[in-house]
């Protein structure tokens, strides 16, 4: 037999596509996982509608799963697919702006009958034409359906059942072009159905079946390797979500500071998988209340934190507009609480399971009366971990809520995470109140940080009231004093800017001498630094300064930003963080926006940046 | 979690319970008498003041944690019983007193009302009833007569008032107690019952606005003919009531009905038993319903069945699942993942 050609390369993006109800999301879960066991760097995309069965065939069912693959450092699901898989013709029509030019389109030819293509709106018989695909790319039509049916037809199944393993076979087929193994993809399909024999069987036949057709009949297709990643740090790895991730800093932060977890959390996409993963840590002694609405979400979280847990509310968008007035009382009554947005696309419902960074002036500022919070945000799936922790920590240290942002970009998608240990992760020392603390009240403050004293209840000798209402400097009961209320505000302002000096620096990365900086807050980071890094090596000259921390801002952030000439801010918004940093650093900032609920590109930030560089 | 033990070691009074601040209610407000009834349940209960939580959300009953030596915490409008469900499942060893009005609870804060009593939280929640907002200047409330003309309804309300009785046995409460703020005695009994009850227990205090509402409970507040107009609930009594005490309550079909004990050859062996601890609340229900001039007010410990409290079972959910878990520590959770070297 001919040996198939083989395409080395050193990143490769595949999508999968098809209907909500295809199981694109579980394929695509297991080819990026099982190409992170073969030593790939990923990174994942996950890109569903809200409805959960959308009619069959149809353009707002269809769901996709984007990975990118690479043999170097990653930090992007990808721009553009090389490889798409397509189970329907709803799917290749509103997938086909993504593919690449000459990239690979795979498709279910059995899926694409007339009446596939009148659901999915084509005006003619051929799709691909009228999508003008026929010259671009390379169609691999396969019978998905009929091969699936004959895979399976000893076995014992209806025909429903039969048809939705269609998934497995295309999971075959991909393993096969990118020279997997499928033990791997056996092992995990084991582990997921252990307690299901009959389903589990019929998977793997498929998949096997998937697998060989590809290596016995399709030897007109080049297949493509991607080598093990030699630029990750060794050491022991796993594939993670941002909302698991998240779940999982607050647990390690709760088990490093001594304290319980506590959820007070009410289900709202993109953020409800962090509440199901804490629910499930019974084992960590982690205490969710899955409240009766996005107000007893936080406000029960604020009646655990004054008992003396590590407290934390999840919501997304709307939510937090629900939460205002209890983010506010935390303000006041100075107690530790950490608030997770999972940000999705607003205003009002908006675009559920869609991406943007709509929220950030709310998270700043939106409350009644003199209300600073700690606001940050974590860059990638992996590195939500990182910062639930230190948002914990900030919380704890410093007695104060901080809101932590994420979007349904990071949230759902995923990369490799560098397992971690307790023992080498910051102490965290909540400022507790001691005996030697003389006349102790509610407003007693650490001289230095301004950070009031942590008196839980059940403590002899400290029993005192907390609250909404204004409090006297001095004694800590409630005063409408003038001159006291403008002592209050401003230090409670003072406390929280205090955390510049706790925090990070940020960092300049890329060309340090260049005279054009880009500025990114939060998931942005990867292809914001993808950009940057093809322009340098390019030989262009570009630098990223990248912000996590955004309220306080990093106390070098001025000294950064004067040495650049032009200054250039992106965020998936209208330009919310620009107009913030005008107000703390005042300059001129170039904007990047845009608000299409869906992630920028690498590839028209590298154009923007082009242009500004001319 | 164990029942709440009566500490014999240290005796408190009242005046342990009571905070260094001002009461800065109006002068004649029924409030008072609640915050001090209460403080003295406080000392006979025997928990110490540290182990004690006051939690309130806003309004003028909810200034009562300032008042009170204890931890205590003055939260947002509504919120209160979302705060004390919060402090009580983190902290369970504390003895927890949320304090409402009817704004607060069952206006803005209605929704936490009942889904704290539907889980059975263990606290115990004093609901100041006094028909109107005192806070913000006289509007009608949720429990404000049908009619009423308030600043926000000058033309008399057009709203059926609730029964915060029948919300709570509606939400599947637990204990259900009534209370008159001119009654001590009572309010003290009702108030020791509902701290000793395991679960949300619901306590409706008939208070008096002087301000804003004065005398919307006079029909059963007037103390000349109070003994005739209430009738003191204990489990296991006899429903029997008035001046003379020959008036009593008999079921009468599917209804009850007030009967004179020695006319029309009714005997004392005709009169109902209180039974606060029968799980099925029909009964309990038309307690709560009775209402002038046809009958007396219902005080006192209306419901008081025992079932299990979210705080208990969620603690045995997390012991249960640990107890079976090999997984005791973060790095063995690490550890657990599928994992592989790079």
């Amino acid at each position: 037999m001919e040996q198939n050609k083989i395409n080395e390369l050193e990143s490769v993006v595949i999508r999968f596509t098809g209907d909500s109800g295809d199981g694109m999301q579980l394929t695509g879960t297991l080819f990026s996982n099982l190409s992170a066991i073969l030593g790939n760097e990923i990174s994942t995309f996950p890109d569903f509608p809200s409805e959960i069965r959308a009619p069959q065939g149809t353009l707002f069912g269809v769901s996709g799963f984007q990975v990118h693959l690479g043999s170097k450092k990653i930090y992007t699901p990808g721009d553009d697919a090389d490889v798409m898989v397509a189970m329907n013709p709803a799917a290749l029509k509103v997938n086909v702006k993504g593919v690449k030019k000459n990239g690979v389109i795979i498709f279910d030819t059995d899926s694409f009958e007339k009446k596939d293509l009148e659901k999915a709106n084509y005006k003619t018989d051929n799709p691909f034409e009228e999508l003008g695909l026929s010259d671009s790319v390379q169609l691999v039509p396969v019978a998905l359906t009929a091969l699936t049916r004959d895979s399976l037809k000893d076995f014992d199944l209806d025909s429903k059942s039969v048809v939705r393993s269609k998934n497995m076979f295309a999971l075959g087929l991909v393993c096969w072009l990118f020279n997997r193994p499928i033990d791997q993809a056996i092992h995990f399909l084991t582990n997921k159905f252990n307690k299901k024999q009959d389903i589990l069987s019929a998977n793997l036949k498929v998949l096997t079946d998937g697998y060989n057709y590809g290596n016995n009949t399709h030897l007109s297709l080049s297949t493509f390797l991607i080598n093990k990643s030699e630029d990750t740090p060794k050491g022991k790895y796993t594939s993670i979500n941002g909302n698991k991730a998240t779940a999982w800093g607050l647990i390690a932060a709760a088990k490093k500071s001594g304290l319980e977890l506590f959820l007070g959390s009410y289900p709202i996409t993109p953020a409800s998988d962090i509440m199901h993963e804490l629910a499930a840590r019974k084992d960590m002694g982690v205490k969710v209340i899955q409240a009766e609405d996005e107000i007893a979400g936080i406000t029960t979280a604020i009646g655990a934190s004054f008992a003396g847990a590590l407290a934390a509310t999840t919501t997304s968008g709307p939510g937090l507009s629900l939460k205002t007035e209890a983010i506010g009382l935390t303000v006041m009554a100075e107690i530790p609480l950490v608030i997770v947005n999972v940000m999705r696309g607003g205003p009002s419902t908006g675009l559920p399971t869609k991406t943007e960074q709509t929220d950030l002036l709310q998270a700043l500022y939106g409350r009644n009366g003199e209300s600073p919070a700690v606001v940050m945000a974590a860059s990638t799936p992996a590195s939500c971990f990182h910062y639930a922790y230190m948002a914990s920590k900030i919380a704890l240290e410093h007695m104060t809520p901080v809101i932590l942002l994420t979007d349904s970009f990071i949230g759902n998608g995923a990369s490799l995470w560098k397992l971690p240990k307790l023992a080498d992760m910051p102490e965290i020392k909540p400022n507790y109140v001691t005996a030697d603390i003389e006349d102790f009240n509610v407003n007693t403050r650490d001289p230095e940080t301004k950070v009031t004293y942590w008196a839980i209840p059940g403590t002899p000798g400290f029993e005192h009231r907390n609250g909404g209402l204004e409090k006297d400097y001095k004694s800590g009961n409630i005063s409408s004093d003038a001159v006291n209320h403008q002592l209050m505000v401003d230090t409670r302002q003072a406390k929280i800017d205090y955390i510049s000096h706790v925090i990070p620096d940020v960092k300049i990365e890329g060309n340090k001498d260049a005279d054009l900086l880009v500025v990114g807050w939060g998931s942005t980071y990867g292809h914001l630094i993808s950009a940057v890094n093809n322009i340098n090596k390019n030989g262009g000259k570009i630098a990223l300064a990248h912000f996590n921390y955004i309220n306080p801002l990093p106390k070098n952030t001025a000294e950064v930003f004067k040495g650049f000439k032009h200054i250039v801010v992106c965020e998936l918004n209208n330009g919310q963080f620009a107009s913030f940093l005008r107000t703390k650093i005042p300059g001129e900032y170039l904007q990047y926006n845009k608000v299409q609920a869906q992630p920028f590109s690498t590839a028209e930030l590298e154009d923007h940046f082009n242009s500004l560089l001319k | 979690m164990e029942a709440i033990q009566i500490n014999k070691e240290i005796q408190y009074t009242a005046k342990d319970f009571k905070s260094d601040q001002f009461v800065r209610w109006c002068p004649g407000c029924g409030d008072y008498a609640i915050l001090s009834a209460m403080q003295k349940v406080m000392a006979d209960l025997g928990v110490s003041p540290h182990e004690t939580a006051v939690i309130s959300g806003i309004g003028c009953s909810s200034r009562l944690p300032y008042y009170v030596n204890s931890y205590g915490f003055h939260g947002i409008h509504g919120r209160g019983a979302a705060i004390a469900t919060g402090v009580k499942v983190a902290n369970p060893n504390l003895t927890v007193w949320q304090i409402s009005g009817d704004g607060d609870s069952l206006a803005i804060g209605g929704n936490h009302f009942i889904h704290s009593v539907r889980r059975n939280i263990d606290i115990n929640v004093l609901i100041f009833n006094n028909q109107i907002y005192g806070l913000t200047k006289g509007q009608f409330s949720p429990t404000t007569k049908k009619g009423y003309s308030t600043k926000s309804s000058p033309f008399g309300t057009i709203e059926e008032p609730f029964r915060p009785g029948e919300l709570t046995l509606g939400a599947r409460g637990t204990f259900f107690g009534r209370l008159l703020d001119a009654d001590i005695k009572t309010s003290q009994m009702t108030m020791l019952a509902a701290a000793k009850h395991k679960g949300t227990s619901v306590v409706e205090c008939l208070v008096n606005c002087v301000i804003f509402f004065d005398g919307a409970h006079k029909w059963v507040a007037e103390k000349a003919t109070r003994e005739d107009r209430v009738i003191v609930l204990e489990h296991g009594k006899k429903m029997i009531f008035g001046k003379e005490r020959n008036k009593g309550i008999m079921l009468d079909g599917f209804n009850l009905k007030v009967v004179t004990i020695g006319e029309d050859g009714i005997t004392e062996d005709d009169i109902l038993t209180h039974d606060a601890k029968n799980p099925d609340p029909t009964l309990h229900l038309k307690l709560v319903y009775m209402e002038g001039p046809d009958f007396p007010i219902a005080l006192g410990v209306i419901r008081d069945v025992e079932a299990e409290t979210y705080n208990d079972a969620l603690i045995n959910q997390i012991q249960k699942e640990q107890a079976k878990s090999t997984i005791k520590t973060f790095d063995e959770l690490v550890e657990s993942l599928e994992q592989w070297e790079m």
